[in-house]
């Protein structure tokens, strides 16, 4: 018996004006799985998660399997300072639009670590790493099962960075939580991420990270030599196994 | 004339709670200055209502909703920001507004009452209060979130562009009521001053709402009172107006102490 995709994405294409940011794009995704998403500025990584949660116009198919519930974390929000709103304020905001439990709020901060005394200031003090926290928190309320996460760590420091990424990690270990995250750092990518769908104009592809991250891959869809590449696998690189065969690379 | 000018009170009064809640959104969506400009979108409604002696009132009110609706949609069409399409709506129906409303009219249109309020009139300005003040409690959650980011809106099932016309509908309601008893001009000062009174003094949501909404209150209050025993002005409008500025400038003494 074949299992169905939690997500079927079928000749995806996204177009504004005359110019197609996505084209003919199919790629699937399992329940659980840690899908990264990359490639240069301009392949459509943004445009891709907004046509997944049906926020643009598209044209092709995307179907999400029945039970999914999606949490979004979008790209860095620059909080308007002079917007007189708390944390709570913005995460009570959804509890109440859902109508979900009251307890939830409580909840979900507690397992992100949001103290009350964060939870209680306004969002445009927050640093950044304690207000993608927030979004983090906005997302999983609600209960989703899939998170589709939009550059989580662009201008946070390494550290932080770093704590992002492991309570993305644990998301997904302990609640079996699917993720489909865009991301520059590759060395994240390859550590975290189960399949890489890289997204290039002439040739998207989809696999594990240890086949689609490959020196030539990556001079492909950056047209630069991959540096940070040979410093994380220096080592697998020099292993034949990971080579790669077309068939794995293809979407 | 007591019962008239208790009449208008009391709508002034509910009037400026409506004015402040419209004020505290309007500032977070920083459109605090459209609310201004938007009053003016009433001016060729009143003129050609005058010319046919009609009702300003309902003159002003259709063109003041046909205008806010063709903001609505330039903004749709053109991606335009919501300032610029107001902006060039409003030049027009000022132009069009200064060429038809007769000359004796013109300063009362801007500064001054429509009129004597009527019982109906005032049970009409009631019910758009109402309808206000009801409309943004139900949709101050979408509001806050698509003012953040329209995009997370939109990700929890918000309609934001739906959502954006209904703001500038109740946005435009609220200037309406306020054209009754504080002109063209001056309309929009309950909703601008109040809101930026409490934005001094508050960081949280509801703190922010309930300072506005004491400003706005103690704003038409005293503005009446003064303008009754003090001033008499033939309007309360800009003693009204000149109080809540009065707040305003001591919420800047008051914040600078905090700080």
């Amino acid at each position: 018996m074949t299992v169905e995709p939690l997500l079927s994405v079928t000749n995806l294409t996204v177009a504004f004006g005359n110019h197609a940011v996505i084209q003919g794009l199919s790629f699937k995704v399992n329940q659980g799985d840690g899908v990264a998403i990359i490639g240069p500025n301009g392949a459509g990584k943004t445009v891709l998660l907004k046509a997944l949660l049906h926020l643009i116009a598209y044209r092709g198919e995307i179907r999400w399997s029945q039970a999914t519930r999606l949490g979004y974390v979008p790209q860095k929000i620059v909080a308007d300072r002079q917007l007189p709103l708390s944390a709570r304020d913005f995460l009570a905001a959804k509890v109440r639009l859902l109508k979900l439990p009251s307890d939830e709020l409580e909840q979900v901060s507690t397992e992100l670590g949001l103290t009350t005394q964060l939870l209680d200031a306004n969002i445009g003090i927050l640093s950044g790493g304690q207000f993608q926290k927030v979004l983090i928190a906005f997302a999983l309320l609600g209960r989703p099962n899939v998170l589709l996460v939009d550059e989580p760590t662009a201008s946070l420091d390494e550290l932080t960075e770093e704590r992002i990424y492991e309570l993305l990690q644990s998301l997904q270990k302990n609640r079996g939580m699917t993720i489909l995250l865009v991301s520059h750092d590759l060395s994240v990518v390859y550590r975290n991420a189960s399949l890489v769908l890289c997204l290039s104009k002439d040739k998207p592809c989809m696999g594990p990270p240890k086949k689609i991250l490959t020196p030539a891959m990556l001079e492909e869809l950056y047209s630069a030599p991959s540096l940070y590449y040979r410093h994380i696998h220096e080592h697998e690189w020099a292993s034949p196994g990971a080579e790669t065969t077309p068939e794995e690379k293809k979407c | 004339m007591l019962r008239v000018q208790g009449l208008l009170l009391v709508l002034a009064l509910f009037f400026s709670l409506a004015a402040a809640l419209v004020g505290c959104l309007a500032l977070m969506k920083r459109m605090l200055l459209a609310s201004d400009v938007i009053s003016h979108l009433a001016l060729p409604g009143i003129g050609i209502a005058l010319l046919l002696r009609k009702s300003p009132i309902l003159g002003g009110a259709a063109t003041l909703f046909l205008g806010t609706f063709l903001v609505w949609r330039l903004q749709r069409k053109t991606g335009l920001a919501t300032e610029s399409a107001i902006g060039v709506i409003f030049a027009t129906a000022l132009a069009i507004g200064a060429a038809v409303i007769p000359n004796e009219d013109l300063a009362e249109s801007l500064f001054g009452e429509l009129g004597k309020i009527s019982l109906v009139g005032f049970l009409l300005g009631m019910a758009a209060v109402a309808l206000v003040i009801v409309s943004i409690a139900l949709l101050r959650d979408q509001l806050s979130l698509s003012i953040l980011s329209p995009d997370l809106a939109a990700a929890t099932g918000v309609n934001v562009p739906r959502l954006d016309l209904r703001f500038l509908l109740i946005f435009s309601l609220t200037v309406l009521v306020g054209l009754r008893f504080m002109g063209a001009l001056l309309a929009s000062s309950l909703v601008i001053m109040p809101a930026a009174t409490a934005r001094q003094l508050a960081d949280k949501l509801t703190n922010f709402v309930l300072v506005a909404s004491a400003a706005s209150l103690l704003s038409v209050i005293a503005g009446f009172l003064l303008n009754a025993f003090l001033f008499k002005f033939p309007t309360a409008g800009p003693t009204i107006t000149m109080f809540s500025a009065l707040l305003f400038g001591l919420s800047l003494l008051v914040r600078k102490r905090l700080s």
